[in-house]
């Protein structure tokens, strides 16, 4: 009998909180307009500064005429090259640490003009409304160069192009060519020759870009609420060019109002708002105007050539992808735009390029998936025209080329279940049904396309750091400097640090966005997850040795001599695996130690040797819906099936919201954003919510979000591969395809607007 | 030969500040009372006069929605009213809805369907899908998706926005009466908070 009622070895309680559909911790404070942005912080005494931007694309400030405005009452000063004083001299400390090569913008730094609405003044004065109307009478005359190109075609024709320089955070050069890509081609019996462009993409988060620098008085003491993707980044960036200490740039970013890539690098606002602060040693608040915000980095125009071709059976022969883009005159912005061909399909015959050419526009900027966003649309409607010229169906040719390993690499993935994006997306969607003749389905008016695509974005992890208190009442805080655009950062944290120790989830507060925490990286390339939740998880697990070490010091210690290995954490309580009637409450364990509370940090870092062996990816496969009116070439997206494969799926809710806000961004990829250069004045012609066309509800329908299971040991401790980048994927692609199938029209340049369809 | 881009120079002085005055406005139930130059539009008024940064700017040129306020039970962008029109309007901004504590239904859909992710569009969002209730004009999806058309939300949480307005929507929230639409109380109480 004693044998049968032996509590088995394995029995584990769980918290059972990582991979609920968990609400966002902070969503009462979002609803109830309680959640406090960067230009938020009402701070005693505050001024406000206006910015004042170039209509020129490009030349010279000759004259500012700065009298007119200091003479209005309440003005407090007009902030231009001539009189802000010389900061940081070299170059290096304006580098923030996503700089690409080059030499990085100085915000009124001299009186040369590199790009359309550079900021060129700074009015500050003691209402908003003064400001502004103090900026709109600021006269400043220019000397104009005509001698300026913001057409990338052009430059492309003129033979600008130069091969992208490396040294970028993150940034790939492309794959070494492998075979005989051209000969290949030449012989292959199917063939597809395209260009595949789209244009400048501006970010447009909601919250507009904005700094509000509290003075605090005490030699150069700041609070700096910063609009950002992360603090410490700002951080560093200040305390470089205004030769600050820690404790005198403390910079803070509780939410942040999206920002998709455009908050990695410190924008201009953060430099003026602190400039003018420390010269008038006064509290000032900068915002831009959402104008403004088509003068802070954007998707670059990307003009991609692609050679694909195949034998009979629809095999890959020759792979040849090559992409040619803008960056502005002073800086090299690089993406990773066509390594992912080479990742996603098996070929003996690839060649790949990826050019650069300068024009007179700012710097772009990393966009959600860059790079990926840009490769994959077009090596998807490459793949989706030569499986039409081969006469095999588009899923049955992509899972003709899969491949098991990582051909830029020759490595295996330390996970990769696209396969089941495949059948179970097609499933969903009814693939099956489909009849691959292009105008073959029609409902009433509507010519009805299904069409599909597929993306991979990189699995990556930063390093991270994080520390924790629990304390005699059992609240666990748990803090980190990490962001929160709106990903779930907040959420997911909490969840990680509740079932480390074994706590409910309303005992647990997760602190971030704050300089004066342990260090994190950026929030960007889909790596948060992995990097901070690697982090929680490892100071969560110092907090409950610690716990532990204590809990044996007890009388009695039921836990007497157990590792900590052996010793689970649920429900409130610590318990030995191998009995859990072997237990001990955590309040007790700090009660009857006397402690206050019980403290780490830790850090977590990736694992050199899984990298080294493994290609770490996620995965997605999008499946679309269109109807195209036949007469008016208006296009709908009805439907959309996206089937992700992640890793672990830390919160199913809010995974799937990245994933849905993913969809409606290749949804607006596809058919609306594109950023009008008028190349006579070098200008965004739409620069303003308007004009610059992003989707609204009626755009949206039906959007289906399957998340594969996927398990990978090698990836990071959690097994998560992050979901902010890769439900954008594919999905573009997938619109031009179901257009094709729709009407039988390719269309390759992007977005795809009723004038390109008529 | 290069070219100047040369302004005007302007053929006055420019014009003494407009002095500011006295503006009282009713939000929320109350009057606040605040001293601003004429031309300062309700948005502004909220966020930097009155600490109520619950209404967002979002582009000051009412292309987005974030600004979306409730003006005697209709929305209006507050970024595009001057302040000082709007004295003895009954005005509800977000924070009037509900506040963390006390939320009302609406913003209680909102998080139970993940209907934000980086929440700045969300208070404009909710007061417009309050307004839309308030209208009773929308019943199906397909009204809601269009009514709802003038809040951008740049992170993409349509789907989930509807699904919450559907929720509140079909609640009972708005009752056909006789063929006549009833609107829900403005200003939920305390215990009409969904958990």
């Amino acid at each position: 009998m004693s044998q049968t009622i032996a509590t088995p070895p394995t029995v584990r309680l769980d918290s059972d909180v990582i991979g609920k559909p968990i609400s966002r911790p902070e969503g009462a404070a979002k609803v109830s307009g309680a959640a406090k942005y960067a230009a938020e912080y009402n701070v005693p005494n505050l001024w406000y500064g206006y910015i004042v931007d170039s209509p020129i694309a490009k030349g010279k400030i000759l004259k500012i005429d700065v009298d007119a405005v200091l003479a209005l009452p309440g003005v407090k000063q007009v902030f231009t090259h001539e009189n802000v004083p010389s900061f940081a001299w070299f170059d290096r400390s304006y580098k923030d640490d996503v700089a690409p090569g080059g030499s990085p913008f100085r915000p009124l730094h001299e009186p040369e003009i590199m790009f359309s609405q550079q900021p060129v003044a700074l009015v500050v004065a003691e209402t908003f409304e003064l400001a502004r109307y103090a900026a709109s009478i600021l006269r400043i005359d220019y000397e104009v160069d005509e001698n300026f190109n913001t057409d990338l075609e052009k430059a492309r024709a003129a033979g600008k192009g130069f091969d992208a320089p490396k040294g970028k955070t993150g940034f790939l050069p492309p794959p070494k060519p492998k075979g005989d890509a051209e000969g290949a081609f030449k012989a292959a019996p199917h063939q597809v020759t395209g260009e595949y462009t789209h244009h400048a993409q501006h970010h447009n988060p909601m919250e507009m870009f904005a700094t509000t620098v509290e003075w605090l008085g005490d030699g150069k003491k700041m609070n700096i609420y910063d609009k950002t993707q992360g603090a410490p980044n700002v951080q560093q960036y200040l305390r470089k060019i205004f030769s600050l200490s820690k404790e005198e740039a403390r910079v803070v970013s509780k939410f942040t109002g999206g920002a998709f890539g455009a908050g990695l690098r410190p924008q201009h606002q953060v430099f003026m708002a602190v400039m003018a602060a420390l010269e008038l040693e006064h509290s000032v608040r900068v915002s831009m105007t959402r104008q403004q915000m088509f003068s802070m980095g954007h998707r670059p125009h990307t003009i991609q050539d692609i050679k694909l071709a195949s034998d009979e059976q629809g095999y890959l022969q020759s792979l040849q992808h090559t992409a040619f883009a803008e960056t502005s005159q002073f800086e090299d912005e690089t993406e990773t735009v066509v390594n992912w061909s080479g990742i996603l399909y098996k070929c003996d015959n690839s060649k790949f390029g990826y050019e650069l050419a300068k024009i007179d526009v700012d710097t772009p900027a990393d966009m959600r998936a860059p790079g990926a966003a840009t490769g994959s649309f077009a090596i998807e409607c490459a793949v989706d025209e030569l499986s039409y010229k081969a006469g095999v169906d588009p899923l049955e040719f992509r899972l003709l080329n899969y491949t098991y390993s990582d051909p830029t690499e020759n490595k295996p993935f330390s996970s990769k279940r696209l396969i089941d994006c495949y059948h179970e997306g097609a499933k969903r969607f009814g693939w099956e049904q489909r009849n691959p003749e292009p105008r073959s389905m029609r409902e009433g008016n509507m010519l009805v396309g299904w069409g599909m695509g597929t993306g991979c974005w990189d699995a990556s992890m930063q390093k991270a750091a994080a520390k924790a208190s629990l304390s005699a009442d059992g609240k666990l805080t748990v803090h980190s400097a990490t962001n929160d655009q709106g990903a779930g950062t907040y959420v997911i944290m909490t969840q990680i640090a509740a079932q480390t120790l074994g706590l409910p989830l309303d005992q647990v507060t997760f602190v971030l966005g704050d300089t004066n925490l342990p260090e994190a990286p950026l929030q960007g390339g889909s790596w948060t997850a992995a990097s901070v939740g690697s982090a929680v998880q490892a100071t969560c697990q110092e907090v409950g040795k610690k716990l532990l070490k204590l809990a044996q010091k007890m009388d009695n210690s039921p836990l007497d001599g157990v590792a900590f290995e052996d010793v689970q954490f649920a429900d409130g309580h610590m318990r030995a695996n191998e009995d859990i009637t072997k237990s001990v409450a955590i309040t007790e364990v700090l009660a009857t130690s006397g402690e206050a509370a019980v403290e780490a940090e830790s850090s977590a870092q990736p694992n050199p040797i899984n990298m080294l062996k493994y290609s770490m990816h996620s995965h997605n496969a999008a499946f679309v819906e269109v109807k195209v009116d036949e007469d008016l070439g208006t296009i709908h997206v009805t439907r959309v099936v996206n089937a992700v494969a992640a890793g672990r799926i830390l919160n199913p809710k809010t995974a799937r919201s990245q994933v849905l806000g993913g969809t409606v961004w290749g949804i607006s990829m596809a058919l609306m954003e594109e950023a009008y250069l008028d190349n006579n004045l070098g200008r965004y012609m739409n620069h303003n919510y308007a004009e610059y066309h992003v989707p609204v509800n009626a755009d949206i329908h039906k959007i289906d979000v399957i998340f594969v299971e996927e398990e990978d040991d090698h990836v990071n401790p959690l097994g998560v591969k992050g979901v902010g980048e890769i439900g954008m994927l594919g999905v573009a692609a997938a619109i031009a395809n179901a257009v094709y199938h729709a009407t039988g029209k390719r269309v390759r340049d992007l977005p795809l607007t009723i004038d390109k369809l008529l | 030969m290069s070219l100047h881009f040369i302004q005007e120079p302007l053929d006055h002085t420019p014009p003494a500040i407009a002095p500011t005055q006295p503006v009282t406005l009713h939000i929320n139930g109350e009057d606040h009372t605040i001293q601003i130059a004429p031309w300062t539009s309700l948005l502004d008024a909220l966020r930097e006069y009155l600490d109520l940064t619950g209404t967002k700017k979002g582009c000051d040129h009412g292309q987005c929605g974030a600004c979306t306020v409730l003006m005697d039970g209709k929305r209006i962008n507050s970024c595009l009213a001057l302040a000082t029109v709007y004295q003895g309007k009954q005005i509800t901004t977000i924070e009037g809805l509900g506040g963390e504590d006390d939320l009302s239904p609406l913003q209680q859909a909102f998080i139970d369907h993940d209907a934000f992710q980086c929440g700045y569009c969300t208070p404009g969002q909710i007061c417009s899908a309050q307004g839309l209730i308030n209208e009773g004009r929308a019943k199906t999806e397909d009204e809601v998706r269009e009514l709802m058309s003038g809040n951008l939300c740049r992170c993409g949480a349509y789907t989930n926005i509807l699904s919450a307005v559907m929720e509140v929507l079909h609640d009972g929230q708005v009752v056909v009466d006789n063929g006549t639409l009833v609107t829900i109380p403005m200003q939920p109480t305390q215990s009409s908070s969904v958990n």
